[in-house]
């Protein structure tokens, strides 16, 4: 059986959840093929990265909302220098930030797929892809971008 | 244009200042290694920074009776004021946040404490030994990623250079930067280096063509538009102004300093609503307010380059010129001792003589004020430190002669 294929080699650090349980929802919804972000009962203003509390009416009151996950490119970045071991080889390579307009402009990081060395524009749109992990101890899924038209 | 107070309205001498209350009488550093090369451990370059800036002020080791640092640094005052035999340690601080952050904080800290009464005398001090401790540039060795850092690493975004270079991205493109911006930067640094023998890269120049030339690290940043990592220690000495006006150096008086960031600047995942930006949109109108001072009186600036491209945003942000005149602005020619327009990084700062992780900046700036640099600016009279764009909390200081007060 050959090794999955991820856009990034395998051995870069895994994301896990923080202890206390803040972004287990976000994790749990990547692995079931669904973008979650923050979003207060009370004052219904979306949040992103996840805090306890809702920065705009200070609500302990956040659900968990999966949003359609598309976007446009905000800003991005082509990273040549391996700063890791398991980059060796394998740069470079595209990590863009998303901004999703219809959750309140917040931003999600990925990696956008495709040739490492397309033009990138900023305001192109996107849309996500993930990536499970399910050969890694514990499982877990990215949340890649590809360029839409 | 963002508020800055002019002098006629700025703070009376009742209000709440450090203006003219608290001066750097002495400065000191050890000789500059490249990281891992340090012959000593972090500890005694520490040591002896301390005590090579007691010995420019001519004050017994013994006076200082207060210690601040930032980026917690390793050594502990307590430590360290047991290590020199301190009479009475009545002051340690610490500023939070990483990276170079805090460098002009940790100076108005120490201020602070001097002019609340809790000490009279304080160091500013920060060592590194990175041969003894992990680089900043390198990932950590961790199997796992959690909080912000699961957002980011597994995704290749790890050092220092990848975090900060969409922000710069951003930036240059919504205002039409062009490469020259973040390559005269560079290049004055270097420039700089080659007239100071601490310098690491003195004797090593940098032509435009070998900044071209030179391999990307990360879009937009090319090898040269990356700080040094290096070993070493520096320290200054604070006292107050009634004190300094006896002692052996001329003193540079603190005019302000100011320290935070912008609304929401840490939101995790890249999420502060000001991302193209230094951090110092909200601190440097506090600055310039407190010191009384307009953009046009600083007469040399140094501004902490872990990347050219937060320099850039840094010049913008404390208003030496707007976002749409960088390029015409950022020139090797305007950024050069002794008569370009505004002389930058006249050490040859983190690029060139040692990431300091920026603390040579102020003892430049101190340096600049005495006539005492190696690239002096003629007649400068106020000074500005930049310390640590693009993390949160940003802090930056004005400084001053005696005429300025």
């Amino acid at each position: 059986m050959n090794a999955p294929a991820y856009y990034l080699p395998a051995g870069l650090p895994r994301p896990v959840p923080e202890p206390d349980g803040l972004d287990a929802p976000y994790w749990e919804g990547t692995r079931a093929g669904e973008l979650r972000i923050q979003r207060c009962r009370a004052c219904r203003g979306w949040q992103w990265g996840p805090e306890w509390i809702c920065h705009h009416c200070l609500a302990f009151d956040l659900e968990w909302t999966a949003v359609e996950p598309r976007g446009k490119i905000y800003s991005w970045e082509r990273a040549h220098h391996p700063v890791h071991p398991a980059l060796r080889g394998h740069a470079p390579y595209v990590v863009v930030l998303v901004e999703l307009p219809h959750a309140g402009n917040v931003r999600m990081i990925g990696n956008l797929l495709g040739d490492p060395m397309q033009a990138v524009q900023i305001d192109a749109p996107v849309e996500a892809v993930f990536e499970a992990h399910d050969d890694a101890t514990p499982p877990f899924t990215l949340v890649h971008w590809r360029a839409t038209r | 244009m963002r508020n800055v107070v002019p002098e006629s309205e700025r703070l009376g001498p009742s209000a709440r200042s450090i203006r003219g209350r608290v001066a750097i009488v002495g400065v000191g550093e050890t000789a500059y290694y490249k990281h891992g090369q340090a012959p000593e451990p972090e500890v005694k370059l520490a040591l002896q920074a301390i005590l090579a800036a007691c010995a420019d002020a001519g004050l017994d080791p013994r006076a200082i009776d207060g210690f601040a640092s930032y980026s917690n640094d390793r050594n502990d005052p307590s430590r360290l004021a047991a290590a020199l035999g301190i009479p009475e340690l009545r002051f340690s601080n610490m500023q939070w946040g990483g990276g170079g952050g805090g460098g002009s904080a940790a100076v108005g800290n120490a201020a602070a404490a001097i002019a609340a009464g809790y000490a009279d005398c304080v160091v500013v001090f920060r060592a590194l030994a990175q041969g003894q401790f992990q680089r900043f540039g390198a990932a950590p060795p961790a199997a796992t990623a959690s909080g912000e850092a699961a957002l980011t690493f597994p995704y290749g975004l790890i050092s220092p250079a990848q975090r900060f270079a969409m922000r710069v991205m951003r930036f240059m493109r919504d205002h039409g930067i062009g490469p020259g911006a973040q390559r005269a930067i560079a290049l004055a640094s270097y420039h700089h280096a080659q007239n100071n023998p601490r310098a690491v890269m003195h004797g090593r120049p940098l032509t435009p063509d070998a900044y071209d030339q030179s391999r990307w690290i990360v879009e937009p940043f090319r090898l040269f538009d990356c700080c040094m990592e290096n070993d070493g220690a520096a320290a200054l000495i604070l006292v107050s102004a009634e004190r300094a006006r006896d002692m052996r150096q001329r003193p540079a008086y603190l005019l302000g300093v100011a320290q935070g960031s912008e609304y929401r600047n840490a939101a995790r995942g890249h999420n502060a609503p000001t991302y193209a930006s230094s951090s110092f949109t909200t601190v440097a109108p506090h600055l310039y307010a407190m010191a009384g001072v307009m953009p046009k009186d600083v007469s040399v600036v140094q501004s902490y380059e872990n990347f050219t491209g937060g320099v850039l945003m840094s010049l913008v942000e404390h208003d030496f010129f707007t976002a749409d005149e960088a390029n015409e602005f950022l020139t090797l020619d305007n950024l050069i001792a002794p008569s370009g327009r505004l002389p930058l990084n006249t050490s040859g700062g983190n690029l060139a003589e040692c990431y300091m992780h920026g603390l040579e900046l102020q003892i430049e700036a101190v340096r600049q004020l005495r006539g005492q640099s190696s690239n002096p600016v003629p007649g400068a009279r106020v000074a500005m430190v930049i310390s640590g764009p693009m993390v949160t909390p940003v802090s930056s200081m004005l400084i001053g002669t005696g005429d300025v007060l």
